[in-house]
C-alpha cells in the first residue's frame, strides 16, 4: 500500500551531551503524497537536510511528530521503531560515496540488506537487480568500490540504498560535483524509478534546472520553516516571492526577464526551460 | 606578455604503475597572473588530478610545474604553499579546528603570523564568505554549504596568489555561490590574484578568462569561452549557446557564433 509521509508540528534541534544547538526545524508542518516527486530548496542552513533526517529517524523531534505511513515518530520513539523507518525511507547522504566501505561493490551493497536481516542467499539477487538499476554493469559487483570513477560510485552508493527497497528514496544533493552527462544520467534514472515503480521521492537542491525539469512538488525551508509546499509551476510563477526567499529561478526564466525588461515585450508565459523559451520567442514573432 | 602564474610543461601521471593508463598525459598549459582559468571535463578526465599536482600533493611522474616563476619541487612546495592555496569539494575533508574561527586561524598559526594580524585575517576572511556570524559555531555542525563556505575562508585568510578551487562551490545556494564568485573577481582585480577553477557549472566557465578542457588526462583544448563553446559542440554549454544551438535546430534565425546571455538578449532585442 502506498505510504504517506506526514510531518506534525515538528520542532527538532541537534543535541549533544548538554549542548544545543539553534533550533534547525520550527514547526514543520507538511504532508507528502505517495508517488511524488518533490524538490527540497532553499539557502544553506535552512534545514534541508535536518528535514530529511527526520523522516528517516536519524534526527528526532523534539516536539511535534512524523508519521511514516502507520509508524509514528515522536522524540521517545525506540530504536526497533526507527528501524522499521529507516527500511521504508532510505537517505542518500551528501557525497554518500564516502561511505562506501568494503571490499567489493557487491558486500557494500549488501551491507545494509543484512543487517535488516535479509537471507544471505537472496543477497546476491538483490545486488544485481540494483547495480542493473542505477544503469551500471553487472561485473562491477566483483570489483573494489575505490577502483571505480566518482560517477560510478555514487551510483554504487545509491545501488546500497536502493537495496533496502524502501519505499520513499530521500537523497541530499545527490549531484553535487557530477559532471553534466552524470548529472542528467542520474537525475533520469530517479525519474524513471519514480514514474514507472512509483518510488516517492524527495531531493534536496540548489540546482533550480533540475527543479524546473525533473521535479512534480517544491518545498521551500527558510531558516527552519517550511514556507511552501506547492507545485513547481506554483513555486516560479512570482518572481518577487522568489527574491524574498533568496531564490534562484532556473537559466530559461532569468533569461526571460533579462530579455522582457530589455525588449519590452512580454512572452506569453513564464518559461523554465530553453525548449518553452525558444517556442515563445517564435510565437511572439521574435526569431 | 604579463608574467606566468602557473607553467605547467609535459606533466605526466599515474597513480598505480600497474595500470595501463596515465590520469594526465602530456599536460601542458599555462596561466597568466590575475586571470581566472576555469577547467572543464568530465568526471575522471584528470580534472583533482590536475589540482593535487598544481599544489604538490602529488609529484608528476614526468613533466614541470613552475608557480610563480618557481619549479614546484619536494623542496619548493613549502613556500609554494604559501602563497598557493586550494580548497576541495567535499569540505569534510578539510576540517581541523573546534570552531570556525580556530579552523581559518589554523593556516595562518602554520605561517607564524602574529595574533592580531592572525584576528584581523580570520574576521575579514569570514566576512568575505558571509560566515562572521558563525565564528564560534563548531564546523562539523554546520551544513553542506556553511562548511564549504568556512573551507573558502581558510584559504582566502592565506591571502594567496594563486587559488586553486575544485569544485568548491557545489553545495552552495547558487546566490551564495554567485556572490562568492562576484567577490572573488573583485580579489582577482584588486590583488591580481590568479583563479584555477575546476568546475561542471557552464555559466561560470563562460564567466572566465580561459578554459581549459581536459578528456581522458590530455588537454583537448584552451581558449576563451566565445572559441571553446562555439566550436566544441559535443561540450556542455552555457544557457545562452543552449538556446543559440535551439534555435538554430528549430530551423530559426540565430547568432552564428556563440554570445554570451547578455549578448544574445541583446541579439534578440535588435
Amino acid at each position: 500500500m502506498a505510504m504517506r509521509l506526514r510531518l506534525d508540528h515538528v520542532t527538532a534541534d541537534y543535541q549533544i551531551g548538554p549542548v544545543r544547538s539553534p533550533r534547525v526545524l520550527r514547526e514543520v508542518s507538511m504532508s507528502l503524497q505517495p508517488g511524488t516527486f518533490t524538490a527540497v530548496v532553499g539557502p544553506t542552513g535552512a534545514g534541508k537536510s535536518s528535514l530529511l533526517k527526520v523522516l528517516n529517524g536519524l534526527l528526532l523531534p523534539q516536539s511535534g511528530q512524523a508519521e511514516i505511513g502507520d509508524i509514528t515518530i515522536d522524540g521517545k520513539s525506540s530504536k526497533r521503531l526507527l528501524k522499521a523507518v529507516r527500511k521504508r525511507v532510505g537517505l542518500v547522504f551528501q557525497f554518500p560515496e564516502s561511505q562506501l566501505f568494503a571490499e567489493t561493490v557487491e558486500q557494500d551493497i549488501s551491507f545494509g540488506p543484512l543487517n535488516f536481516g535479509a537471507h544471505p542467499r537472496n543477497v546476491h539477487a538483490l545486488a544485481e537487480k540494483v547495480i542493473a538499476q542505477v544503469g551500471l554493469d553487472e561485473s562491477i559487483l566483483y570489483r573494489s568500490p575505490f577502483s571505480l570513477s566518482g560517477g560510478q560510485k555514487r551510483r554504487v552508493a545509491i545501488a546500497g540504498v536502493l537495496a533496502l527497497e524502501p519505499e520513499v528514496l530521500a537523497l541530499d544533493e545527490p549531484t553535487a560535483g557530477l559532471d553534466p552527462t552524470g548529472k542528467e544520467e542520474l537525475l533520469s534514472l530517479l525519474k524513471q524509478w519514480n514514474k514507472q515503480n512509483g518510488l516517492t521521492i524527495l531531493m534536496v537542491t540548489h540546482d533550480m534546472e533540475s527543479v524546473a525539469r525533473y521535479a512534480d512538488d517544491v518545498v521551500v525551508m527558510e531558516k527552519g520553516r517550511a514556507v511552501f509546499h506547492d507545485s513547481m509551476r506554483k513555486l516560479f510563477e512570482d518572481t518577487e516571492r522568489l527574491e524574498k526567499w533568496q531564490l534562484d529561478v532556473p537559466d530559461a526564466r532569468r533569461f526571460q526577464l533579462e530579455f522582457e525588461v530589455r525588449s519590452g515585450t512580454r512572452l506569453p508565459r513564464v518559461c523554465l526551460t530553453e525548449d518553452e523559451l525558444a517556442d515563445a520567442l517564435i510565437e511572439v514573432g521574435r526569431v | 606578455m604579463k608574467d606566468l602564474m602557473i607553467d605547467v610543461e609535459n606533466v605526466t601521471f599515474r597513480y598505480d604503475r600497474r595500470e595501463q593508463t596515465d590520469a594526465l598525459s602530456s599536460v601542458s598549459f599555462k596561466a597568466e597572473k590575475g586571470k581566472w582559468l576555469s577547467v572543464i571535463g568530465n568526471n575522471g578526465a584528470g580534472k583533482s588530478t590536475l589540482a593535487a599536482l598544481l599544489i604538490g600533493l602529488i609529484q608528476p611522474s614526468q613533466g614541470t610545474i613552475r608557480i610563480n616563476g618557481v619549479a614546484l619541487d619536494e623542496e619548493s612546495k613549502w613556500t609554494i604553499r604559501r602563497s598557493a592555496g586550494i580548497v576541495f569539494q567535499n569540505p569534510d575533508n578539510q576540517f581541523i579546528g573546534a570552531t570556525v574561527q580556530d579552523d581559518v586561524a589554523f593556516g595562518l598559526e602554520n605561517l607564524n603570523v602574529p595574533a592580531d594580524q592572525m584576528r584581523l585575517r580570520v574576521t575579514e576572511a569570514l566576512e568575505t564568505v558571509g560566515m562572521l556570524n558563525y565564528r564560534t559555531a563548531d564546523p562539523t555542525q554546520l551544513s553542506g554549504g556553511q562548511k564549504q563556505r568556512v573551507a573558502i575562508a581558510g584559504v582566502l585568510a592565506l591571502r594567496p596568489d594563486l587559488l586553486i578551487l575544485d569544485e568548491a562551490f557545489v553545495m552552495l545556494d547558487p546566490r551564495s555561490r554567485r556572490e562568492l564568485l562576484a567577490t572573488l573577481k573583485r580579489l582577482k582585480t584588486e590583488r591580481d590574484l590568479t583563479i584555477l577553477s575546476i568546475t561542471h557549472d557552464m555559466n561560470e566557465a563562460a564567466a572566465s578568462d580561459r578554459i581549459l578542457v581536459l578528456k581522458q588526462g590530455h588537454v583537448a583544448r584552451s581558449d576563451t569561452p566565445a572559441h571553446i563553446f562555439s566550436e566544441e559542440t559535443e561540450l556542455a554549454a552555457p544557457f545562452s549557446e543552449r538556446l543559440r544551438r535551439l534555435l538554430l535546430k528549430k530551423g530559426r534565425r540565430a547568432p552564428e557564433s556563440y554570445r554570451t546571455e547578455s549578448e544574445m538578449v541583446q541579439w534578440l532585442c535588435d
